[in-house]
């Protein structure tokens, strides 16, 4: 197991408001790495933009910081071009749900081998407080002064729908359980949405430590094996229940995109170690004579 | 028919679902293999079937690779297929038909000769083999022996079933008979002179030379989203792409396909995305990305009609402002634009050294006409095929975005080294953390300007095909060159020139000392707003004086660029 320490990229100015959610959401992912004992030179983090996505920046590690909702095609391609290093996606509600629902639906029936990671408060936190595609019905905000009338997004039944090969959520509040979670998404080959709850201090009064304590619980004897159940579990909210925290969903039968893709049937070596085959190059030329 | 001619030029005509293209591809085969020079363009709806679709092929003993007005030959393979090209056809223009559906159309005086593919077709099982007839037929009357004929009939249906298999053979070999009946009758003489050059030449697409430069040029991810014209690319890569290793991913749309590209950059690939206008239109907020990286990028942009869906199927080359201006921010990027296969090939093959070697995006500007069109050429020059990666090995304490002399930071990639690789699309420090330090800012920003002055001393000259000082130059850019290279050699004025442009931007330093002599410089594009003149204008303070455009959607012929040519220098 490697020391948490290897994570901390030393001093450093950061953006984010006292008491936020994402200190936790950094603190808990650095444990679970050191834990999975990931060398920081095998990982590499892809945001986007919000205040989520600056994330990478407080890590010490590879990362490609790019653009608002793009963080998942560039991670397919980075994991699909070397194999070798742990690819973690990860952003806020608007970046992965908002700007980049189309590649998060597509990323999922893609299967890569990433981990998906959404800080999920409910709120657009770096434009100041306007909703988010996961905001309750009726939060008012200075865009919706009378409350949000749009169904929140539901990213688990979307998720579970698209048969994801692994779906989770989680709230900040509870780190050990989180940490626990990450672990066994990053482990899991192909990919892994893990959906964490966590306040906005400054834009969501609503939504606060407290309010998540009291509208979530643990999911008990559910098995994960089962879609049905999954999907079930994922929209009790939207039916007038609580939200349930917990594994939703595994589908291990899935195949991840590079072994379905086949580039490392023959060759295991990442992309960067090979080079252009000639002789191949020549036989395709010839059959161009005849 | 006329005897003298050095090339025929054969047309065909029907509906979409037809078959047309299968017809072309087998004569393309099927000519080269005879030891002609073959030259093929297709015109086609954006529609799965009906509507009219054309092929023109030109068949020389002499090197021909531009499309003609003329035809020589016209195969209608159903009613309307006459009026589709009637403004092509002359008096020594000869119709193959049935008469009696394309009586309307046939104008008066015109040669016709009474065939029906269908009918034939019909008698041997079903009219889909009109294709096949008019194969054998054009087969006999090019002289090509039965036998070959035949052998490629059993070689394009390999695995088929054999009724199949065996109706076919029966349809070409039928027309075949029809061929040889009308050459033996006098009604079709035509004769040229195969070329034993020919055998050992390669005959492609503009797109497929495009994908063999992808491939040379070490091209190991391909994301692009379908659109005509550009789809042929990752059709190419996705066909040869698993012997090659390539990651071919269809997107869910261009934004994805350019942000992968870039991931994979990112990660030690060599990627492309590949569009048309209206893809790259979406593109460019990952193209500005690229600036903002310091990613090399290689994007192929197939010109087609715009604004928006413009027309689908058809071509201009309208897009090179919005190359030159696409992206947010200010960042180099360089444009080559191939003008013909064995630019098609080098061009792209040099797009992924140039933006890897600095760092930037590279487009290679292609067109539907371009795309779409075959001939056969000299096989691809392989012997010095290698991929020099540019990426280095970091050391701890690596700095992606160092500040050094040349403005050039050693790339690194994730899992080589000790280093980490850090980007980011805020403005950045040398490590690749946001930073709001303006001062480091204009640093920034002078660094990534600064590979503009490599990207010109690397820049590929004019093409020049000299004039006498201070006469008359045309000059042309990406795909036209085979066609104005064509209509010089019509035209035979000594005091006409041609330079042609195989990188538009950023210019070659060379370009207003080749240009400014002339005492005419017209420009010749397929655009209407003069956008290659604009650029020469703004790029290297040279005046163009006159201008021939077009932008009907349809690629210049040879004739048009003569009759044009002699408005202006009466």
């Amino acid at each position: 197991m490697l020391d948490e320490k290897v994570f901390y990229p030393g001093k450093l100015d950061i953006a984010w408001c006292p008491g936020c959610g994402n200190y936790g959401i950094l603190r808990v992912l650095q444990k679970a790495l050191a834990e999975l004992d990931i060398d920081p030179h095998n990982l590499v983090m892809v945001s986007g933009i919000g205040q989520a996505a600056k994330l990478p920046h407080y890590f010490n590690c590879h990362y490609f910081n790019g653009l608002h909702g793009r963080a998942l095609p560039a991670a397919f391609a980075i994991s699909a071009v070397n194999p070798n290093l742990t690819v973690i996606a990860e952003s806020g509600d608007g970046d992965m749900y908002g700007e980049g629902g189309n590649h998060f639906m597509h990323t999922i029936r893609r299967n890569p081998n990433i981990t998906n990671i959404v800080h999920n408060n409910m709120v657009y936190g770096l434009t100041k407080g306007q909703a988010s595609p996961t905001s309750r019905r009726g939060f008012k905000t200075p865009v919706q002064p009378a409350g949000v009338i749009n169904e929140p997004f539901n990213p688990l039944a979307v998720a579970i729908a698209l048969d994801a090969s692994f779906v989770a959520r989680t709230f900040i509040g509870e780190a050990e359980r989180t940490k626990e979670i990450l672990k066994q998404a990053i482990r899991h080959p192909g990919y892994a949405l893990v959906d964490i709850l966590q306040p906005c201090v400054t834009f969501n009064k609503v939504n606060t430590y407290q309010w998540f304590k009291e509208s979530t619980y643990w999911l008990e004897d559910h098995n994960p094996l089962d879609r049905r159940a999954a999907f079930s579990r994922a929209i009790e909210e939207s039916e007038g229940g609580k939200l349930p925290l917990g594994i939703f969903y595994i589908n291990p039968n899935k195949v991840p995109y590079n072994q379905a893709a086949g580039i490392y049937e023959t060759d295991t070596r990442p992309l960067f170690q090979r080079s252009v085959d000639l002789e191949k190059l020549r036989g395709l030329l010839q059959s161009y004579k005849e | 028919m006329n005897t003298e001619h050095k090339d025929y030029s054969v047309v065909l005509v029907g509906p979409a679902g037809m078959g047309i293209q299968t017809v072309e591809q087998a004569l393309v085969k099927i000519l080269k293999s005879a030891g002609y020079h073959i030259f093929a363009t297709k015109e086609y709806m954006s529609r799965v079937r009906g509507g009219m679709n054309s092929t023109s092929l030109r068949v020389g003993s002499v090197p021909v690779s531009a499309p003609v007005e003329r035809i020589d030959l016209l195969l209608a393979l159903a009613p309307g297929g006459v009026s589709h090209v009637s403004e092509r056809i002359s008096p020594t223009t000869i119709i193959l038909g049935e008469k009696e559906q394309f009586e309307q159309e046939i104008p008066a005086g015109i040669r016709t000769i009474d065939i029906s593919f269908e009918q034939i077709a019909s008698a041997i099982g079903n009219k889909l083999y009109s294709n096949t007839v008019a194969v054998g037929l054009l087969g006999a009357v090019f002289h090509v022996e039965g036998a070959t004929l035949e052998d490629f009939v059993q070689k394009r249906f390999a695995g088929k079933e054999q009724k199949i298999v065996e109706e076919n053979k029966k349809a070409i070999r039928a027309g075949f008979e029809q061929g040889l009946r009308l050459v033996q009758s006098g009604l079709l003489d035509i004769r040229l002179q195969p070329d034993s050059r020919v055998k050992n030449q390669i005959v492609m697409e503009g797109i497929e030379a495009v994908g063999f430069g992808a491939l040379a040029g070490g091209c190991n991810f391909i994301g692009a989203y379908p659109m005509s014209p550009s789809t042929g690319l990752l059709t190419f890569l996705a066909k040869h792409g698993k012997r090659f290793g390539v990651v071919v991913e269809q997107a869910e749309d261009e934004i994805a396909a350019i942000n992968m590209a870039l991931g994979a950059w990112y990660a030690g690939a060599r990627g492309i995305a590949s569009t048309s206008g209206g893809g790259f239109a979406l593109m460019t907020e990952g193209f500005s990305l690229a600036g903002m990286l310091e990613s090399p990028l290689v994007i192929h942009l197939a010109q087609r009609p715009g604004p928006a869906t413009g027309l689908p199927t058809r071509t201009e080359q309208a897009d090179l402002d919005l190359a030159l201006y696409a992206g947010h921010g200010e960042f180099p990027r360089a444009i080559l634009a191939p003008g013909n296969l064995q630019q098609a090939f080098e061009l792209t093959r040099h797009a992924f050294d140039l933006a890897d070697q600095f760092q930037v995006p590279v487009f290679v500007l292609t067109d539907q006409y371009l795309a779409d069109t075959y001939y056969n050429t000299e096989p691809f020059d392989l012997s010095d095929v290698r991929v020099n990666h540019h990426f280095v090995e970091t050391q701890e304490g690596y700095l992606r975005f160092a500040l050094t002399e040349s403005g050039l930071s050693p790339r690194g990639i994730p899992g080589l080294g000790r280093g980490l690789v850090a980007v980011d699309s805020d403005e950045h420090d040398e490590f690749g953390r946001i930073t709001e330090d303006l001062n480091l800012r204009t640093k920034m920003v002078e660094k990534r300007r600064s590979k503009e002055k490599f990207l010109i001393e690397q820049a590929i000259a004019p093409m020049v095909r000299p004039a006498p000082k201070k006469e008359h130059l045309v000059i042309c850019w990406g795909s036209t060159l085979p066609i104005v290279q064509e209509a010089l050699e019509v035209l035979g004025r000594e005091d006409v020139g041609l330079v042609h442009f195989p990188q538009v931007f950023p210019l070659h330093p060379s370009t207003a000392a080749i240009l400014a002599p002339a005492r005419t410089r017209i420009c010749l594009e397929g655009n209407a707003g003069g956008q290659f003149a604009r650029l020469l204008k703004a790029y290297a303070d040279v005046e163009i004086t006159h201008r021939i455009l077009k932008y009907n959607g349809a690629a210049f012929t040879v004739e048009e660029v003569v009759r044009r040519l002699k408005e202006i220098l009466k």
